[in-house]
């Protein structure tokens, strides 16, 4: 018998019983659209992620300063005052293919103005960081270089301490604010940011001088960060190992020693955010692959129901001469069937779906052909897997059994 | 010439604790053309007999030459080819394939011939075959929407559809009221007698197997009896003197003289 004249044998056999049919096929096309809607969230979120921290600039590079250890107590990151202004100014002066760099030293404090008041972080930085972060002003302007030489007492407000202290969208600019004892004047305020990729809240701080911060706020001399952008995205991983070895040649650290100072770069910070959603990713298309073994499941079931309750057309198509392989092939090829109609089904379901979900929870989805293809190939699997069984089991019944069966 | 020789059958049926014995030695030669009837109380050996002519089972011991070739030690694919060439089968229960036209029943032994023949040359040999046993108006029912006759007539159609040397009748009336008997066994005889195909009909009814012209009878797993009928019923003259059914009369609005011999 050929190939064709068994598909078609088949195709009528499951015609027969339209409504079984139907009903298999659907814990098939569940399966299958399961898989490439889970899929096609999962990497839509990871496509998300990717394009949230493109915007944030990928070719920018932090460095922060590193553990401070003494008498074998280590206290941590961000604990060491090695790092200095100095270190800023070698890292402009002698590293190549970078671009902007800003010094900064933060610290928390409560603001004041009026009646009203709020504790806020402060980022003492310098005049680049509005180039390195493609953050503007939404009122006034930032700080100046003159600012930053005189540690003068100005502040850019971001647009959650204005709304705080001035009332939502208003201009506060040329008004004097209060920190701790300090009278400051506000000079401008930032455009809204929006939440960070770690999900803090980016406008609710004041930037201000970092010197000012060391000298008035808080009286130290070191920084604890160093904000550094490279001309481009692809120099950032080679700009980024040279700030750190010039960083060791600054600080004196031979071989050996530890470094006193951490540097990142948000290509870093987001391959740690893709790993989660990629893990995020195996776990929905692994629930929704359950759902796929489950239709295969039930594929089975009905093909062993479809042999027993087909026994005597088993037995009169023996009888009449078909030979172990044509029964065989026939209900496989039945299964394979079920399998890979169901499963176009799904695919066709799987992909209108994902639409769906993008146009109307506005939940990126991206669907991705290698899902379609997994999903399909596995779908053909379940039928050559579970219809193996039962037309196994028909292929050896007995003609005369068979035919008297009841 | 004898179409059909078997030499010594035994079948015995391994029960675990017991043996049965359903066939000890069974020696008998049918010539091509005979209308033989096998008869005997049931667990007289005769099914099992079939079975074993039927080229569905394989004696235990014993020698069964079926058109000049031994198939009684021939492979369970090589009994396929032989059962789907050589024999028509007609059962006691038709056993058509339910929600499938008569046409797709009949056409079901060439979809296994292994000639590759082509879908229109099948649809063509299957409406001849039909027409053959005067069903070519219900091509396109399914089995339920036709009468018990009409069921067995399609099988009778389907069992002649590769042109087999003989056909092999297990209790065909079995099912059906003694008038629509008659009319089946109108078809075998006329099959038998024009176109000369060798008939085996089991039954235990005697009076139905008085429409062969030889009847062998079976008892404990052996021939007991092997004679000509003495006065054979003729179903043709049978249903020119029974009175027209009026039950049956919408069934039959299309007068359904058997042709045959096409």
């Amino acid at each position: 018998m050929s190939l064709f004249m068994i598909l078609r044998v088949a195709i009528k056999a499951l015609g027969r019983n339209k409504m079984r049919t139907s009903l298999t096929m659907l814990g098939m096309i569940i399966g299958v659209a399961a898989v490439i809607t889970m899929v096609a969230l999962g990497s839509g979120a990871q496509q998300s992620i990717e394009d949230q921290i493109k915007s944030a600039g990928t070719n920018m590079i932090t460095v922060s300063a590193g553990n401070w250890s003494s008498g074998g107590v280590r206290r941590g990151w961000g604990s060491a005052t090695t790092l200095s202004v100095d270190d800023a100014r070698a890292i402009r002066e002698q590293v190549p293919g970078v671009q902007y760099v800003a010094a900064g030293t933060n610290t928390r404090t409560q603001v004041v103005f009026g009646n009203q008041n709020w504790s806020t972080r402060v980022q003492g930085t310098d005049v680049d960081l509005p180039l390195i972060r493609f953050w503007p002003t939404e009122f006034g302007t930032f700080f100046s270089e003159t600012d930053v030489a005189a540690a003068a007492k100005v502040a850019v407000l971001g647009t959650i301490v204005r709304d705080t202290l001035f009332g939502e969208g208003a201009d506060p600019v040329g008004q004097t604010i209060r920190l701790g004892k300090h009278p400051f004047k506000v000079i401008g305020v930032m455009a809204v940011k929006g939440p960070g990729s770690f999900g803090e809240d980016q406008d609710d701080t004041i930037f201000m001088p970092y010197t000012t911060v060391q000298k008035k706020l808080r009286g130290i001399r070191y920084i604890q960060s160093i904000t550094v952008s490279a001309f481009s995205a692809p120099e950032t991983i080679a700009v980024s190992e040279e700030i750190a070895a010039l960083l060791r040649v600054q600080h004196e650290l031979i071989p050996g020693d530890e470094d006193d100072f951490r540097v990142r770069t948000l290509e870093e910070m987001a391959s740690v955010r893709s790993e989660t959603t990629r893990t995020m990713t195996s776990l929905l298309a692994s629930i929704a692959g359950v759902s796929l073994l489950v239709g295969g499941i039930g594929i089975m079931n009905i093909m062993l129901v479809s042999v027993t309750e087909r026994t005597r057309e088993i037995g009169l198509r023996m009888a009449v001469g078909a030979k172990g392989k044509d029964v065989l092939f026939q209900f496989l090829v039945e299964a394979m069937v079920l399998s890979l109609f169901g499963g176009s089904i799904g695919i066709g379901l799987g992909v209108g779906l994902s639409r769906g979900i993008t146009q109307f929870l506005e939940w990126p989805t991206t669907v991705s052909p290698d899902a379609v293809v997994v999903a399909f190939g596995f779908a053909a699997i379940t039928g050559i897997f579970f219809g193996f069984y039962p037309a196994r089991k028909a292929a050896s019944l007995d003609p005369i059994e068979s035919l008297r069966f009841e | 010439m004898a179409v059909i020789s078997t030499r010594d059958l035994t079948k015995t049926y391994d029960l675990g604790e017991v043996k049965v014995r359903a066939l000890r030695g069974v020696s008998v030669d049918i010539e091509a053309g005979e209308f033989v009837s096998v008869t005997g109380p049931s667990g007289s050996g005769k099914s099992t007999f079939m079975h074993i002519l039927g080229c569905l089972d394989r004696p235990t011991a014993g020698h069964y030459v079926l058109a000049d070739k031994d198939v009684s030690k021939m492979s369970k694919d090589e009994l396929a080819v032989i059962r789907n060439s050589k024999i028509g089968f007609v059962f006691q229960g038709f056993n058509l394939l339910t929600r499938t036209s008569a046409l797709d029943n009949v056409e079901l032994p060439l979809l296994y011939n292994g000639n590759g023949m082509r879908a229109s040359e099948r649809h063509r040999r299957s409406e001849a075959a039909l027409a053959s046993v005067g069903l070519a108006d219900r091509a396109h029912h399914h089995p339920n929407q036709l009468s018990g006759g009409q069921q067995q007539r399609v099988a009778i159609a389907r069992a002649l559809i590769n042109e087999p040397s003989i056909v092999l009748a297990d209790e065909p009336t079995g099912n059906l009221d003694s008038r629509t008997s008659v009319e089946v066994m109108d078809i075998f005889q006329t099959l038998n007698s024009e176109r000369g195909i060798t008939i085996l009909l089991i039954t235990h009814e005697r009076d139905i197997a008085e429409y062969g012209s030889r009847i062998i009878g079976f008892r404990d797993g052996k021939i007991t009896a092997d004679h000509a009928t003495g006065t054979r019923r003729i179903a043709r003259d049978e249903m020119a003197a029974l009175p027209p059914d009026v039950d049956l009369e919408l069934d039959r609005e299309s007068p359904e003289p058997v042709k045959t011999g096409a």
